[in-house]
């Protein structure tokens, strides 16, 4: 039986016996669970699950990315999700105003332009669409995007959005974060530099404990050196 | 005369001096650095993502791409005209085949994940050096599988059964075989056998158990490699 929040490589054994049941990124063979991916364990009541410390981006539904205009069809735009699967956004879910029928999208939208948006749906087959006309859901002007690992935006959003939090206020920056590991900076340019610097020490270091903490002095230092 | 003293002072089961690492390359999804004696391999892992030409795809689920390069100078003898050839190709094939059972692209329909394995010193025993590697790169970049894939070659030197032939016992002047061999950890089944050469019925048998030992080492060091990468704090910002 596995401890908690241990490293774990694929095939590692995490519990003999049934009286444990396989939970995300795990597997069931004869009566011995088996993790799946390399990661961190969980064991939360009879569940055993890890915690993936890499890997590729799953989309799923009400996940908020960002993505790249990368064409622009007869009824919207193709975008880069920064995934194997290309999304679409319908021109009736990009904006609320109405739009002719021969209008140039790309007034709307240009090639090369990155957005923040939701994913509406998506298909056994990875079909992704995109919605744009909640509140928080824009095009993307000025500052500065960078990539990290998508299986480190829940350490880097924190808990209830703490460490983000964090960042914001100490930075003042805006920071808008995709769930595809994609992060919009806007801010101060030094500001920007030092949001990004943090950011990435987070993903870097998602697997330790007390990382808020770490952030904080990090952050609050005179210098902005990490120790 | 019985081979019974190894050309490099080894005992007969015992491999070459080893060394694995994880995560070495930045901008690769995943990597790792294989070495085993003289052989160096590292291997990158990109994806998974689109998968072209569109008649590759597969609806049902992701495929695994190998590509498996020696470097220009790589060997001990002439250069190597760098690119593909029919022999990176073939094993490039028998990498996918080996890697293949333990991989789970399910959730990774029409998308191919790309392994580049590249030799920069051989000194035989590449395509298990670079299976070894591809295993610790494709659990590096959060690809979901089943296990690790550990390969090693065994053979036969003038009658004596061995571990992990280097290239001078690979060229002695007797009857030799080499057999590369991939196993799964957990379950013991072999993804990869070839052969190079004679070997007789018992010996093979002796070889294959030999084998079996030998991967286990080989499962040893990459189970300590992934895990390294993440046992201290990292801290290398400009």
């Amino acid at each position: 039986m596995i401890k908690e929040r241990e490293i774990v490589v694929p095939g590692e054994c995490l519990a003999e016996g049934l009286d444990y049941l396989p939970g995300e990124n795990t597997y069931r063979e004869g009566d011995k669970i088996f993790a799946k991916v390399l990661g961190l364990t969980g064991i939360s009541g009879r569940v055993l699950k890890i915690t993936a410390l890499s890997g590729p981006y799953v989309p799923r539904v009400e996940d908020k990315i960002i993505a790249k205009v990368i064409d622009i069809t007869m009824n919207g735009w193709r975008m880069s999700t920064g995934t194997a699967y290309s999304a679409m956004l319908n021109v009736k879910d990009a904006t609320t105003r109405f739009v002719n029928r021969d209008e140039d999208l790309s007034k709307i939208l240009a090639i090369g332009d990155y957005v923040v948006v939701m994913i509406s749906k998506v298909t056994s087959q990875n079909l992704i669409d995109l919605y744009m006309k909640d509140p928080g859901l824009h095009k993307i002007s000025g500052g500065r995007l960078i990539k990290i690992n998508c299986q480190k935006v829940p350490r880097v959003i924190g808990k209830q959005g703490s460490m983000i939090t964090l960042i914001k206020d100490k930075t003042g920056c805006n920071i808008t974060i995709g769930q595809n590991g994609i992060v919009w900076i806007k801010g101060e340019p030094d500001k920007e530099l030092l949001a990004e610097k943090a950011i990435k020490f987070i993903a870097d270091n998602s697997h330790q404990e007390g990382l808020t903490d770490k952030m904080q002095a990090f952050l609050g230092g005179a210098d902005h050196g990490l120790q | 005369m019985a081979y019974n003293k190894r050309v490099d002072g080894r005992k007969l089961d015992q491999l070459r001096p080893m060394e694995a690492k994880a995560g070495i390359i930045p901008n690769a999804d995943g990597s790792a650095f294989f070495k085993i004696g003289k052989t160096i391999a590292y291997a990158a892992v990109y994806g998974p993502r689109e998968l072209y030409p569109k008649f590759l795809q597969d609806p049902k689920k992701g495929i695994i791409r190998c590509h498996y390069s020696m470097m220009p100078f790589s060997g001990s003898g002439e250069r190597i005209r760098p690119g593909g050839n029919r022999r990176s190709q073939e094993i490039s094939m028998v990498m996918d085949a080996a890697l293949a059972p333990v991989i789970d692209l399910s959730a990774f329909p029409n998308a191919v994940v790309d392994v580049f394995v590249d030799l920069p010193q051989t000194d035989a025993g590449t395509r298990c050096a670079a299976i070894s590697a591809a295993a610790i790169a494709l659990a590096d970049a959060g690809i979901p599988m089943k296990d690790l894939i550990s390969s090693v070659a065994v053979g036969q030197v003038d009658g004596t059964v061995v571990a992990d032939l280097c290239y001078d016992e690979e060229a002695y002047d007797a009857i030799v075989s080499d057999i590369p061999v991939a196993m799964t950890h957990n379950t013991q089944e072999i993804t990869l056998l070839q052969m190079d050469g004679e070997i007789s019925k018992a010996d093979l048998i002796k070889a294959l158990e030999l084998a079996q030992k030998a991967t286990g080492e080989i499962y040893q060091l990459q189970v300590k490699a992934l895990k390294e990468k993440y046992s201290g704090a990292k801290n290398d910002y400009q």
